[in-house]
């Protein structure tokens, strides 16, 4: 491991950070009464998009795993097309998994589901790009020992703090300050960001720190 | 196989016996800080009746005929009160004029009651500015209850009804309905619980909503001149909340506290302009505020109110003292009810203003004196009788203090009498009757005081420490238990508490001291857990380092800390129904997420970097794995689920409760409780039960009580559950409804405790699925240990039996994990409780969560301890059957 794949990690993860911080405050220019907890839904879709276009983008910029045998155009489409799938899955499950820890069944879908597509967007899309749409590499990140490079480190740590930055969010809920940002799911939803922002910050400090212990085997 | 019973039972008993002492240590913690928090009186449902009259002796002016006049003629037909809540008396009092070198005082809530001040000057002998002292609890119930009965109201007033806040005891609002007099209410809607129906005309306003100021306000001053000029009203009651609202939100140094108070202002001036004659006008607060805004306790500031008469003719026959006089709250009870023409509600235990029954027009001293004399007396007697009442009813107070008091009332009354007849009695005698009879009235007051309305810091505490040491216990005895060599230490408490017990009981029968059995109690507990650590100190600390000691559960610590804190917040207790689902759901999720990243959930092939070993004596099979995952997700579906059966909390308006509030409920709890069973399979360790496991079951029972329909609230209490079998009702017996009501409430508490060593069996039943195909596919790994002829059945919780010491140790683990996990939570509760004593909520939220986490604890380590026995008794009988046959088979 270099201190340039670091290097360059660090500099992908501030690209990300600051397309979040873009997408609070481009949209203003453009909408009016554009802000972040009267019109949440709006900045809801709009952080989503930024979000994973700056992914996207930076995916097919940087190749962290240049190990694609094949690159026929339909092979590349089908991909892609599962991709999508997988994606609109795990907005599925997490809309589940919310209305399981206690959201309502029926009223406030719209809400939900677009909590479940920005979470989605904070974990889901960095897995597909970085892993493709291939649960056993999935599942293999996210166990002890399974990392096989500083990205799917980074990734392992960006997506379980942003699991547990939703985790908090829902805490302030019951409380009866009657502050807007505490009505549902505003608070998880900034949980959330918060903790994938944390998470972007924190890995590459957390690799470079541990960066004598880190060793990758490749396999 | 065992081959010493005898020791393995002496194992067990001392097991049983240390699980025992835990429990009384708990006990004794909790009940040290009951003490001291929770006050309690008896509610007597006695009336005072026109036509009965306190006492012998004929009543003054021979006024019982007269219409409108009861046991004295009345001076007043009308009243008007207004109840400023939170009026604190420096709010009201009047600025000294500042000369032109000072610089004016600026403070937000100072001199902006102009009126106040005005008419004191202007109107000396129709006006009087006190500063009334009310009494702890200082919460706006409590208050109102004081305000009507002239009693002490504690938290728990005994004999009352759970079910409902209405007042049961004797009130003025019911002596004036008994009277046919109209009483107009406006205000906040608490008065709607504590005197259902009694107005002929009401307007409520909702009061819980701490951050609004205006809207109660608002709505009284829309209909309080209209009805004061409608005239169709005998007493008019306005509670105004703005005040007390503001000092929640800002606090007093506020510039918003200066408008609310500009604006009460605004209406005494309009309410003065508007009265007439016969009206009397009270302001009054019913109690202060800190300096943040907040009260409930004791503090000066918060005790502290004030009190304002008016009348349009004249009251006083002299001019104010230069100092304000300082008077008990609940003397303008008895002072109402005589000026009003009305009987004193039994249980006031108030003084009259003797002030105000000095006739003013009426210049001749004798005469006033007399008049003052005979409101004493009446209120003398009416005191007398109820203590007299209340003392055959309740032993709490104390004899000798009530004899003297009796003997002086005696006393009083006989010198009274003599003055009665021979009229021409010298002054001074009856400034000494006066004397006496203030006396026996301060003297009942300060008594019931010391027995009623005090908390105990002390008590509360050395209950709270109790408590957190009885938890510390558990955390290291559970710890300690799976060491060898420790079991001869578990009884040694036994016998230095006892020994303790007995010497300090004898003690104090030798000196005559008395002392009551709750502090007898938690010394007994301090005297046997200081020996026993001292010892275990002594015993292990040399030894081992000391990091070694303490268990590191990880997240789960996280979990029982989020919780802990949980019950520190009023708004977490009332979401509590909410907020342990989620917990528990986070907790599967959780326990699901660690075996999958120490990659014991799936099967290895599906990864490509092959795992490590597993240990082969967990008993577990990867076949489990998958199995564990559907698991956790139809739990998390059982939970969510279940959270549909969930009742309203009184607290939350927006929410609606479930319709299938029935017995539908515990369908679902079956089936949780299986599943809830399934969690530990896959959590390894033959002889641990790891404390996600305890967590969570014991996060299960309360989330379980919630889903049964019940809340944390008197209210919600299911009283009906009284009469299941009994439709008749029970006659006079009281324990058995207790009994049922009480199954019925701490049900879920119970089952999960008693089915708390499902905990550890649980996984070695389940071994019987996976454990063939294991024992096929991993050859001679495993049973190398295990004997020939059981190779071929799996031998499940037979493994527990061959190694009696473990399992005795396991079994003792287990119970103190259990209760160190629900002692947190009463240490919790009682910590919320004390600390936040002056919070709003304290008397709704946290003092009624106290008490249903206490009864839930108790019930809870009795059925621990209920399980655990039949456990042993269970291992016990079968091991014994075991001998037999081995022993018919060496034959």
């Amino acid at each position: 491991m270099k201190d340039t794949d670091i290097k360059r990690l660090l500099y992908t993860h501030l690209l990300c950070i600051f397309s979040i911080i873009l997408s609070i405050c481009i949209p203003s220019f453009f909408l009016e009464n554009f802000s972040i907890l009267e019109t949440h839904l709006t900045w809801l879709c709009i952080c989503s998009v930024s979000v994973t276009a700056v992914n996207l983008v930076l995916y097919l910029i940087v190749k962290p795993n240049a190990s694609s045998k094949r690159s026929s155009i339909s092979y590349k489409v089908t991909r892609f097309l599962k991709c999508c799938i997988y994606f609109l899955m795990s907005c599925f499950f997490f809309h589940v998994i919310f209305v399981l820890y206690g959201a309502p069944l029926i009223e406030l879908v719209l809400e939900t589901f677009l909590f479940a597509v920005i979470l989605s967007t904070f974990t889901t899309v960095p897995c597909l790009c970085l892993l493709g749409p291939n649960i056993k590499a999935w599942l293999r990140v996210f166990s002890r020992n399974g990392v096989t490079s500083i990205w799917e480190n980074s990734l392992q740590i960006t997506t379980i703090s942003s699991f547990i930055g939703t985790w908090l969010g829902a805490f302030p809920i019951p409380l009866d300050w009657e502050r807007p940002w505490q009505v549902w799911p505003i608070s998880c939803t900034l949980g959330a960001t918060f903790g994938y922002v944390a998470g972007l910050v924190i890995s590459p400090l957390w690799i470079y720190w541990n960066r004598k212990q880190l060793t990758y085997k490749n396999n | 196989m065992n081959s010493l019973p005898a020791t393995s039972r002496m194992q067990k008993i001392s097991v049983l016996l240390f699980l025992a002492w835990v429990s009384f240590l708990f006990y004794a913690g909790i009940a040290l800080f009951t003490s001291g928090f929770l006050l309690t009186r008896l509610e007597l449902t006695n009336h005072s009746s026109c036509e009965e009259p306190p006492g012998p002796g004929s009543l003054p002016w021979g006024s019982q005929g007269k219409p409108g006049a009861c046991w004295m003629a009345s001076r007043f037909s009308r009243l008007v009160l207004v109840l400023v809540d939170a009026l604190r008396f420096d709010f009201a009092q009047p600025q000294p004029s500042h000369g032109p070198g000072e610089p004016p005082v600026s403070l937000p809530f100072l001199g902006k009651l102009n009126s106040l001040q005005r008419i004191l000057e202007i109107q000396p002998h129709h006006a009087r500015l006190y500063q009334s002292k009310a009494d702890p609890p200082t919460t706006t119930m409590q208050r109102l209850k004081a305000l009507t009965t002239g009693s002490l109201p504690t938290f728990i007033d005994a004999g009352s009804n759970f079910a409902s806040y209405a007042i049961v005891e004797d009130n003025l609002i019911k002596q004036l309905t008994n009277a046919g007099r109209h009483v107009v209410f406006m205000g906040d809607d608490t008065w709607k619980d504590l005197f259902p129906g009694a107005f002929s005309q009401a307007f409520f306003f909702p009061s819980f909503n701490v951050r609004d100021l205006h809207t109660v306000d608002n709505g009284i001053l829309e209909h309080l001149y209209p009805t004061m000029d409608g005239g169709e009203w005998d007493v008019l009651i306005a509670h105004f909340l703005g005040v007390d609202h503001c000092g929640h939100k800002y606090g007093p140094h506020h510039p918003e506290m200066a408008k609310k108070l500009s604006q009460m202002d605004q209406v005494i001036q309009g309410l003065v302009e508007r009265l007439e004659n016969d009206t009397l006008l009270v302001v009054i607060g019913d109690h202060g505020m800190t300096i943040t805004g907040d009260h409930g306790g004791d503090s000066d500031l918060e005790i502290s109110a004030a009190l304002f008469l008016y009348s349009p003719k004249a009251l006083f026959p002299r001019v104010p003292p230069k100092e304000l006089e300082i008077v008990p709250q609940i003397s303008l009870v008895p002072t109402l009810a005589l000026l009003l023409g009305l009987p004193i509600p039994f249980g006031n235990i108030g003084e009259v203003m003797a002030e105000l029954f000095a006739e003013a027009e009426d210049s001749q001293p004798h005469s006033s004196a007399l008049a003052q004399a005979s409101a004493l007396h009446l209120n003398a007697q009416q005191v007398s009788r109820f203590l007299h009442t209340y003392s055959a009813a309740a032993q709490d107070l104390q004899v000798k203090e009530l004899h003297q008091l009796q003997n002086l009332f005696s006393k009083a009354s006989a010198d009274y009498q003599r003055l009665l007849q021979s009229p021409q009695g010298a002054e001074a005698a009856l400034q000494t009757v006066i004397t006496e009879l203030q006396q026996f009235l301060r003297g009942v007051r300060a008594m019931c005081i010391e027995s009623w309305a005090r908390f105990s810091l002390g008590r509360m505490a050395g209950g709270a420490a109790l408590m957190a040491a009885a938890c510390f216990l558990c955390l290291l005895v559970s710890q300690w238990a799976t060491y060898p060599g420790f079991h001869p230490l578990l009884l040694t408490p036994m016998a230095c508490g006892l020994a303790g017990t007995i010497v300090c009981a004898g003690l104090l029968a030798t000196t005559g001291l008395k002392l009551d059995p709750v502090v007898l109690g938690a010394m007994a507990a301090v005297g046997s857990l200081l020996p026993f650590l001292w010892k275990a100190w002594a015993g292990w600390g040399s030894k081992r380092p000391l990091a070694a000691l303490f268990p590191t559960p990880g997240p789960v610590l996280l979990f029982l800390l989020i919780r802990f804190a949980a019950f520190f917040s009023d708004s977490f207790v009332v979401a509590e129904a909410r907020a342990t689902p989620f917990l528990l759901g986070s907790l599967i999720l959780l326990l699901v997420a660690q075996l999958h990243w120490e990659g014991k959930l799936l099967p290895p092939k599906l990864l490509t970097i092959p795992r490590l070993c597993f240990s082969a004596s967990t008993g577990q099979s990867r076949h489990s794995g998958t199995h564990a995952l559907g698991l956790g997700v139809g739990l998390l579906l059982c939970i969510r689920l279940a959270g549909l059966f969930h009742r309203c909390p009184e607290e939350t308006p927006a929410c609606h409760s479930s319709p299938w509030l029935s017995p539908l409920a515990s369908m679902s709890f079956l089936l949780l409780h299986l599943l809830a069973a399934g969690i530990p399979i896959t959590t390894p360790g033959p002889f641990t039960v790891p404390w996600q496991a305890v967590s969570a079951w014991a996060l299960m029972a309360t989330q379980t009580f919630y889903s049964m329909g019940h809340q944390p609230v008197f209210p919600a209490i299911h009283w009906h559950a009284a009469f299941v079998g009994f439709p008749e009702g029970h006659g006079s017996s009281t324990w058995l409804p207790a009994l049922l009501v009480g199954a019925n409430t701490f049900a879920s508490h119970l089952l999960f405790a008693v089915g708390c060593p499902l905990l550890l069996l649980w996984p070695f039943l389940c071994e019987s699925q996976g454990a063939r195909k294991r024992w096929q596919h991993l050859g001679n790994e495993a049973e190398a240990r295990v004997r020939p002829e059981e190779e071929e059945e799996p031998r499940m919780e037979m493994r527990l039996r061959d190694a009696p010491h473990h399992f005795n140790a396991a079994l003792l683990q287990l119970g103190l994990k259990y209760l160190f996990v629900l002692g947190i939570q009463i240490l919790a509760c009682a910590l919320a409780a004390s600390i936040l004593r002056r919070h709003l909520m304290v008397w709704k939220v946290f003092a009624p969560k106290f008490i249903f986490e206490a009864m839930g604890f108790i019930v809870s380590s009795v059925g621990l301890f209920l399980g655990i026995a039949l456990v042993m008794r269970v291992d016990g009988a079968v091991s014994s059957w075991f001998r037999q046959l081995i022993l018919a088979q060496q034959r």
